[in-house]
């Protein structure tokens, strides 16, 4: 019987991995993937929840989460390939325009 | 008596003012030119209307008895504060009524010259526009029933007089000349300032706050003598700065910068008179302090002799006349300093015709020969210039003091009560006032015959085609100079002396303003008429005790009258005979007196003076002022903050790297602080 504290500790290692992959990686690509993880690592617990308490609630975040990490996703994507257009390249560490 | 029409006398020259300003201003950016005639018309309308109800105000006075003659008009409440309640409101007893008559009648008159005069000057809408406000505000002056209403006027007229000397003001050395004018003037009105302000205080100390002259007379009681003579001084401190007396005349021979028909008006005839009017005003305060009034008297006399001496060895035909103004008003100073204030006043009078004759006479020659100033490239004009010619040799003969010109009567009044009013202060004052006046007025006769000489006897001593090119006056300006002239003429047989078999009727209608603090209640409630009999009591009792002041004299009226016409004949035969008849002589004699020479020439140097005493450490105190307090100090503060910022900023820049996992590492950080605060 898979409980409660294994889905917790699956998400627990999901938002760790997509925090690690936001903060070492540079492709900017990538670094949108690991923040998509980080955010199914919350839906993730948000089910779980929702299954352990009997409660709907966490459903309806569920769905409101995918729906604005789809449309992030989609402006995002939109900034990242009008950057490539401009520099060649997606890579973040580069993207500083910072004077000084 | 309650008039609703007073506040016109004013209004009509502003309004003019306004339209010309209007004028200008539509035209400022238009290339066709203005209606310049018609500006010209209107711009003589205003002062002509003022003229009138000028004349309307004396037939109402004159229909009224003597104690009773006052024309008041309250128009709103201007200032409240505190126990202060001031209106603004005109008055016109006497005094301001023959101050109205020759302002806006000469006013007019040289309106009208400047018409012709300024015909072709480009900017001769704005110079109407500023002529007209200059009439407005010295109309104000005149008109005022309060101090501080008084001395917007007097501001006003500052203002006209910095506006008009600077006229050319593409010309830095005029701009710099009415510059002058405007500081030196300053000086004074502080004084002025200062004594408002003692009046008020000692007013209000009494119980009855208040600043209108009728008040100020009604308590004149609450004044003691050491704050009556502080008040006094202070007050004549602004007049010598308006009036042009020692030591702040030096503005006024700058003043010769600006257009001639402003230096009749304004430098001449009227503004310059408004010191002397005002202490004329204040005569039951100077009553009260004869420190005061002998410091008046002694300072006229020495300004007197000061620029009638210096006029003497000055080649520009505008700075004679200045001279001329500057020493005439040191004239009416001294009868106003001896507490002959219709004596004074009488002498602002006449001289307003005569001097504006002049200087309208100097415009004639000046604009005939082109923008010529120096006597020296003059000479001869009689033939080309007759009418010009004859009006200055008029003119100059009033200023001079020959029998029966205006200048005579109002001269030897002032001479008369000189000798004859016993200083209380110091008894061989009023010989040593009368004998320095004598001999300015020997001066006085030398330099304008000399004038006369250099300028219209003689043979031409510029080149030959400006010559040919001279011409009369236009009509436009020969018709001010005619009537001025005739002014000359006739004003001083207004104020014949008794000992000439006349009546002064000049000192007789003056004589209320000037009446002893005691019949002013009577005045101020016009609906109370005294009775003309406790009005000529009053005057006959007042000659009586000159009468009686007159046997202390060394002279006889008649006997002094003949002193000095003896030293103005004196005066004007040196002049014809030095100048016209001999000219060598006149150059050996400048040779041989040649430390003189330079001295007057050079004005005695106190311009010089003045930059090393008062304007080069000024101006070293604000350089240092600047370099150091400036530049090092607030500054070096206003820095310091500065540094300090950019200091700070330096350090916390580093945070803001623009680099995303910097920022998303800090925040991971920050949670995971949180998570052990909680945990």
């Amino acid at each position: 019987m898979v409980g409660l504290h294994e889905y917790l500790i699956l998400s627990g290692l999901l938002f760790l991995i997509g925090a690690v992959g936001v903060l070492t990686r540079s492709n900017g690509l990538i670094l949108f993937m690991s923040l998509e993880l980080m955010l199914n690592a919350v839906n993730l617990t948000f089910v779980a929840f929702s299954r352990y308490t009997g409660r709907l609630d966490g459903h309806v975040f569920v769905f409101l989460v995918t729906a604005v990490a789809a449309a992030e996703a989609a402006v995002g994507l939109a900034i990242f390939v009008n950057l490539f257009r401009l520099h060649r390249s997606v890579n973040v560490d580069q993207m500083n325009a910072m004077g000084d | 008596m309650e008039r609703t029409w007073l506040w016109l006398i004013p209004a009509a020259p502003l309004a003019t003012s306004a339209l010309c300003g209007a004028v200008a201003l539509a035209w400022c950016r238009r290339t066709d030119p203005a209606p310049r005639r018609l500006v010209g018309v209107v711009a003589c309308l205003g002062p002509a209307l003022s003229f009138a109800l000028a004349l309307l105000a004396w037939a109402e006075l004159r229909g009224l008895m003597p104690q009773g003659r006052w024309l008041s008009q309250t128009l709103w409440r201007w200032l409240e504060s505190g126990a202060l309640q001031l209106d603004i409101g005109f008055v016109i007893d006497p005094l301001s009524s023959l101050m109205l008559l020759f302002v806006t009648g000469v006013g007019t008159l040289i309106h009208v010259y400047s018409t012709g005069y300024m015909h072709e000057d480009r900017g001769v809408v704005r110079y109407f526009a500023y002529l007209n406000l200059f009439m407005f505000a010295m109309l104000v002056l005149v008109l005022a029933d309060s101090l501080p209403l008084l001395f917007v006027g007097w501001e006003g007229v500052g203002l006209c007089s910095y506006l008009l000397i600077g006229f050319w003001f593409e010309d830095p050395a005029k701009a710099a000349a009415g510059k002058k004018a405007f500081v030196v003037n300053r000086i004074g009105d502080f004084g002025v300032l200062i004594a408002m302000f003692l009046i008020f205080w000692t007013l209000q100390g009494a119980g009855a706050p208040g600043l209108t002259f009728a008040a100020m007379r009604n308590h004149v009681e609450a004044f003691t003598p050491a704050i009556a003579t502080t008040i006094c001084l202070l007050l004549f401190l602004g007049a010598a700065g308006k009036s042009a007396q020692i030591p702040l005349y030096v503005w006024l021979p700058d003043a010769m910068a600006g257009p001639t028909p402003v230096s009749a008006l304004i430098h001449a005839a009227t503004m310059v008179t408004a010191g002397v009017y005002m202490v004329a005003r204040m005569h039951f305060l100077f009553d009260l302090a004869p420190v005061a009034s002998t410091t008046v008297a002694a300072i006229g006399a020495a300004t007197a002799l000061l620029a009638a001496t210096i006029a003497v060895a000055q080649n520009d035909f505008k700075k004679v006349l200045a001279y001329s103004t500057v020493s005439q008003l040191g004239y009416m100073f001294v009868g106003v300093g001896v507490g002959a204030y219709g004596a004074g006043v009488f002498h602002v009078f006449t001289h307003a015709f005569f001097k504006a004759c002049l200087f309208l006479g100097s415009g004639a020659v000046i604009h005939a020969l082109h923008d010529e100033q120096d006597i020296r490239r003059m000479g001869g004009l009689r033939r080309k210039m007759p009418l010009t010619f004859w009006t200055f040799v008029l003119a100059t003969l009033a200023l001079a003091g020959l029998p029966p010109l205006a200048g005579f009567f109002s001269k030897d009044h002032i001479l008369w009560e000189a000798l004859s009013r016993p200083n209380p202060l110091l008894p061989w004052l009023p010989s040593v006032l009368w004998a320095v006046l004598v001999l300015a007025a020997l001066c006085t006769a030398f330099y304008m015959w000399r004038l006369v000489s250099l300028v219209f006897l003689g043979s031409f001593r510029g080149e030959q085609h400006t010559y040919a090119h001279a011409h009369e006056a236009p009509p436009s300006m020969a018709m001010p100079l005619v009537l001025l002239a005739m002014g000359s003429l006739l004003v001083g047989f207004l104020g014949v002396p008794h000992a000439l078999g006349g009546s002064n009727r000049l000192e007789t209608w003056l004589h209320p303003s000037f009446a002893v603090a005691g019949s002013a209640a009577t005045e101020h409630g016009a609906t109370t008429v005294a009775s003309t009999a406790a009005g000529e009591t009053a005057l006959h009792e007042s000659s009586a005790a000159l009468a009686e002041h007159a046997g202390s004299a060394p002279l006889s009226e008649p006997g002094a009258m003949a002193v000095a016409l003896a030293a103005a004949l004196l005066g004007l035969g040196l002049g014809f005979q030095l100048y016209a008849r001999r000219p060598q002589t006149a150059a050996a004699l400048a040779g041989r007196l040649q430390p003189l020479q330079r001295l007057l020439a050079g004005k005695y140097f106190v311009d010089e003076l003045y930059a090393a005493v008062i304007v080069r450490p000024f101006r070293l105190l604000s350089e240092a002022l600047w370099r150091l307090v400036d530049v090092r100090l607030i500054d070096g503060v206003i820095n310091l903050l500065g540094g300090v910022t950019r200091a700070f900023s330096f350090v916390f820049r580093f945070a803001q790297s623009g680099y995303v996992q910097t920022y998303a590492f800090v925040v991971v950080l920050g949670v995971l602080v949180l998570l052990l605060r909680v945990l």
